[in-house]
């Protein structure tokens, strides 16, 4: 009887950590200004693009985890996702940053 | 039929997670391997265009921008479809599963509308090693959103025959996780292969 109360109470504690209807609606409102951010630096052509491509890229990541903290629920599921996905990230980022300094991509700018 | 809801959910499991979706995560960690090996070879080649036309004369940013933001609001439908499953509100579950498939549906639209376009105006697959990275890439996550939609409309014919229910909601979860995903490999892909100044011929 314990038992199951106890998973009885698991059960819902992992259906409260989800964020309501509206939280998932104003995470979608702030992605959709951070994008027509984005797309507005395509009119700046006076921007240099040692500034344009930071800040491009800064705002792409943010939306990046933005997704996968709320949207793919990484905020609120066991750390272990996280693991998992983050290894794969990073397995990536070295393979392809390596491969991309041995194609001196990077000196092409 | 209880057991193995129990077991999805992860409490009969080793890790005490579901093996379901931790499978899924290990497969996107894998995806990222695989959309890195297109985005960097795409990023090596672009300034490659020989005789046909360069990406910075070619792309159509305001007409990208409309699909992004499209591909962008699947996701919001996409986790509305959960959590109205997850409230037993079949109904809405429905609804927003549909939406999502239609908003994944009116993405690969305006890519076969940019591939059709960028055909006529010189641009084929051989046409240059920039031409090929492009079209591979954005061909290949083109073929992510479609099966996307075919695994969404597998979970609306599912909820039609009744076996789609607030205990199973974690097969709705899982595919979100996989239409979510495909949703940030786009943002990189929006970010780095159109914002990004292209090179011009």
């Amino acid at each position: 009887m314990s038992t199951d109360t106890a998973e009885h109470v698991d059960s819902h504690d992992e259906a409260h950590d989800h964020p309501s209807d509206r939280k998932y609606v104003q995470v979608a409102i702030i992605l959709a200004i951070v994008t027509a951010l984005e797309v507005a630096t395509y009119w700046m052509e006076s921007v240099p693009g040692e500034i344009l491509i930071p800040v491009l890229m800064l705002m792409m990541v943010y939306k990046f985890f933005y997704v996968a903290a709320w949207f793919m629920h990484l905020k609120f599921d066991s750390p272990m996702f996280t693991k998992f996905f983050v290894a794969g990230l990073i397995l990536a980022t070295i393979v392809y940053g390596i491969m991309l300094t041995v194609f001196e991509f990077w000196h092409k700018g | 039929m209880a057991d193995a809801a129990a077991v999805s959910h992860g409490h009969g499991t080793g890790t005490g997670l579901s093996n379901n979706k931790l499978l899924m995560w290990t497969f996107l960690g894998s995806e990222c391997l695989l959309f890195g090996g297109l985005i960097s070879t795409y990023l090596i080649y672009r300034g490659r265009f020989g005789d046909g036309p360069a990406p910075g004369d070619i792309f159509d940013i305001p007409f990208t921008s409309v699909s992004s933001f499209v591909l962008l609001m699947s996701s919001l439908t996409m986790v509305l479809a959960l959590s109205a499953l997850q409230r037993g509100d079949i109904r809405n579950n429905r609804i927003w599963l549909l939406t999502t498939a239609l908003l994944g549906s009116l993405f690969i639209g305006g890519q076969v509308y940019e591939f059709t376009t960028f055909l006529r105006e010189g641009l084929g697959y051989t046409t240059s090693p920039f031409s090929s990275a492009f079209f591979t890439l954005t061909g290949f996550h083109g073929v992510h959103v479609s099966l996307g939609i075919v695994m969404l409309m597998s979970l609306l014919i599912s909820s039609f025959r009744g076996t789609l229910t607030k205990e199973r909601s974690e097969t709705v979860e899982i595919v979100g996780l996989y239409w979510h995903f495909v949703d940030v490999v786009w943002i990189f892909i929006f970010t780095v292969i159109y914002l990004v100044p292209s090179p011009t011929s």
